[in-house]
């Protein structure tokens, strides 16, 4: 128990709209050690944003409503403790880096002061100590020329820069937790690379434990100790990195490395693809939420399958009832592509060749 | 994708496209105090049947480029020449001809849909503007191209709201691909969607060339997916492009330090490769495009600039005498990835 820095057990958060309840995050565990770099995988509508939210406690209520579960850091449950004891976590021991540096950022503030407020707060500095702090931490994210962009307005700064001042902003207390979700989605690649190897450097320095949320399957690949691959509200597989990535054992993981072209492979005419798209959370079907998509899928995946420990391996669980790697699932699971695959073919040809006679 | 031809036609030229938007001071008295240069000086060619991918960091002026084809801008200076005429000044009945010729597929496929209109009359519009058919044949058109790009024909009557954004997106393409055109300007077409979906609108898109005998010019920051579809690839940067290559020569052998280190900075899915990677970090951001560095525009952040960089712009030519060109005084010493 003690060794985790965060347990987040059978977390449940669902909102409440209109037409029903949305389980946007529907029974999700994963723990973080400290000093660990977790990974938190899925695509928009997975959960993955709202698991963080929900965590700092951050999903305003109603709409939102936990319906169960826990999430212990540091063996309290954030869920039970007070507004007031919530609000010197955040910032204090849990700091966190949003996707869009421009709408996270105060306007009207300079920037020092946006860096110092959770100095004054937290640590009870003074404005002189606030402000030479934040000269210093901007000195570490590497904003060049500090003691005077310190007096900057958030408008003064490129994308890129903002997103520094996010990082120093959400590292400013040392926080034991640095929850990053999308750091780098509205970034370009070059400066994404920067911030990336900025987030590495400083939370290895300090020993801060990272959940990183992403898409992006490379930005996990060069990252992080471990994996949390999400799909509709729930985790469906994690294991290390190095073997999630070796040995994937989920047809959803399989599909999502398979569907991104890479640059050190060679091009294929083809890419692989998952059809279909995510189900509606509102009325999520029965069972695997991924057996309207997966190819694997048979009687069985009308019930949902657990997490569990994946055969002879004591750190990698999967939720799926096949057994991926075995030659006959993989022949059926290739037959039922195939048979999508010439369906769509079919329309797209007939089509052309009445175009193609027309115009000729 | 389609394999060159011998002989295969140019379809589209551009030569030295400059496209430069005024920046006004005052209300009444309007000045103008300086240009942005959002495209500076830009020559390329597309064969019929290719795909010629343009890439580049946001501000580089890659969409802009696609805009100024289709005529959504009026370009400062330069010649856009599609199948022997020159689209730049042309205006009136001859402009709306050749645009039946030349279609778009927007970015956003949230916001290149009228949430007013059912997805029938999206796809419908182009082809009761150019008067193609009876009713009727539009009606009847409309959900046989529904099923080509992969929805059900029975979603004619719904509203763009209904559906998810792979699945606009293949709207958008059916709307393009509506009125049988040669070219299509295809604006980062996948960046709004999930990886999962971005491989089923790639896959449709790359069918559909085949089949239709399309020529695309795709607009994309993203280097993996350029890889995948095009045949010859620009690489831009502030409003010029820095490197014109083959696919394959481009990725194995580039020439220009900005190609490659765009190309270190792509993060692989193998952790493996990725402990082992030498990065290359380009320090900085991308300069403004109202004051364009002196001499070569990527000094500023280049690991290789030198004091010739800072002087002189470096002329954008053929390197090694074969079909590749860049624009950089050192290109002998840029190094592979």
């Amino acid at each position: 128990m003690g060794e985790n820095l965060l347990e987040v057990q059978d977390l449940k958060l669902y909102f409440k709209v209109k037409a029903g309840k949305v389980r946007a995050v529907d029974g999700v565990s994963f723990t973080i050690k400290p000093g660990e770099k977790l990974g938190v995988v899925g695509e928009s509508g997975c959960g993955k944003s709202v698991t963080a939210l929900s965590i700092m406690r951050l999903i305003p209520q109603p709409p939102g409503e936990y319906a169960g579960g826990s999430v212990l850091f540091e063996d309290q449950d954030l869920l039970d403790v007070p507004e007031s004891a919530m609000r010197k976590i955040r910032g204090g021991q849990i700091g966190m880096i949003f996707q869009d540096p421009m709408t996270c950022l105060n306007p009207t503030m300079t920037v020092g002061k946006q860096i110092g407020e959770g100095l004054r707060i937290h640590l009870k500095l003074s404005g002189d100590q606030a402000l030479k702090r934040a000269i210093a931490l901007l000195e570490q994210v590497g904003i060049p020329d500090a003691a005077t962009r310190v007096n900057s307005y958030p408008h003064q700064f490129s994308g890129g820069m903002r997103q520094r001042v996010m990082i120093a902003i959400a590292l400013a207390c040392n926080p034991k937790l640095l929850i990053a979700d999308e750091p780098t989605t509205a970034l370009d690649v070059t400066v994404q690379a920067q911030i990336l190897e900025l987030i590495n450097g400083v939370c290895s320095e300090f020993g801060t434990a990272v959940m990183l949320i992403t898409h992006d399957l490379g930005v996990v690949a060069g990252m992080t100790d471990r994996v949390v691959v999400m799909y509709a509200g729930k985790v469906v597989e994690t294991a290390p990195t190095g073997e999630l990535f070796a040995n994937p054992r989920h047809p959803y993981t399989l599909g999502l490395l398979a569907s991104v072209p890479r640059l050190d492979e060679k091009r294929h005419s083809e890419l692989r693809t998952i059809e279909g798209a995510p189900p509606d959370l509102l009325s999520p079907p029965p069972g695997c939420p991924f057996m309207p998509r997966c190819a694997f899928a048979r009687a069985i995946c009308r019930t949902m399958p657990p997490l569990e420990l994946v055969a002879g391996n004591s750190s990698h669980l999967k939720a799926c009832w096949v057994n991926v790697t075995d030659p006959n699932e993989q022949a059926y699971a290739d037959r039922r592509r195939k048979a999508r695959l010439e369906a769509t073919q079919v329309a797209i040809s007939t089509s052309a060749d009445v175009t193609l006679q027309q115009t000729s | 994708m389609a394999e060159t031809l011998v002989g295969s036609k140019t379809l589209l030229d551009i030569r030295d496209l400059k496209m430069y938007f005024p920046l006004t001071r005052g209300i009444v008295l309007q000045r103008v105090i300086g240009y942005v240069r959002a495209v500076d000086g830009i020559s390329f060619t597309i064969e019929q049947g290719q795909t010629l991918g343009l890439v580049g960091e946001s501000g580089s002026g890659k969409t802009t480029i696609g805009r100024t084809i289709v005529r959504l801008y009026k370009p400062t200076e330069g010649q856009i020449i599609f199948d022997n005429q020159d689209l730049a000044q042309m205006g009136g009945e001859h402009l709306r001809e050749i645009r039946r010729r030349v279609q778009m597929v927007f970015q956003d496929p949230f916001a290149s849909l009228n949430p007013r209109f059912t997805i029938g009359s999206l796809i419908a519009e182009p082809m009761h503007i150019y008067n193609i058919g009876s009713s009727s044949e539009i009606r009847e058109k409309t959900s046989e191209l529904l099923s080509v790009v992969g929805l059900r024909p029975e979603y004619i009557n719904r509203y763009p709201h209904e559906f998810s954004g792979g699945q606009r997106q293949r709207i958008a393409v059916a709307r393009a691909l509506s009125i049988n055109p040669e070219f299509i300007v295809l604006d980062e077409p996948v960046s709004a969607l999930d990886v999962s979906v971005r491989a089923q609108v790639l896959n449709l898109l790359q069918r559909l060339q085949n089949q239709f005998n399309l020529t695309y010019l795709f607009v994309s920051h993203d280097l993996s997916v350029v890889r995948h579809v095009a045949d010859r690839i620009a690489v831009m940067y502030l409003g010029r492009i820095v490197e014109l290559a083959d696919r394959d020569e481009l990725y194995a052998a580039p020439k220009h330090p900005y190609t490659q280190a765009l190309l270190s900075s792509i993060p692989i899915p193998d952790p493996q490769i990725e402990k082992r990677r030498h990065r290359i970090i380009l320090s900085g951001d991308l300069p403004s495009s109202i004051n364009i560095p002196s001499g070569c525009r990527f000094h500023t952040r280049c690991p290789m600039a030198q004091q010739i960089c800072r002087e002189v712009d470096p002329i954008f030519e053929r390197k090694e005498g074969r079909e590749h060109y860049a624009a950089c005084h050192f290109s002998e010493e840029v190094r592979p990835v």
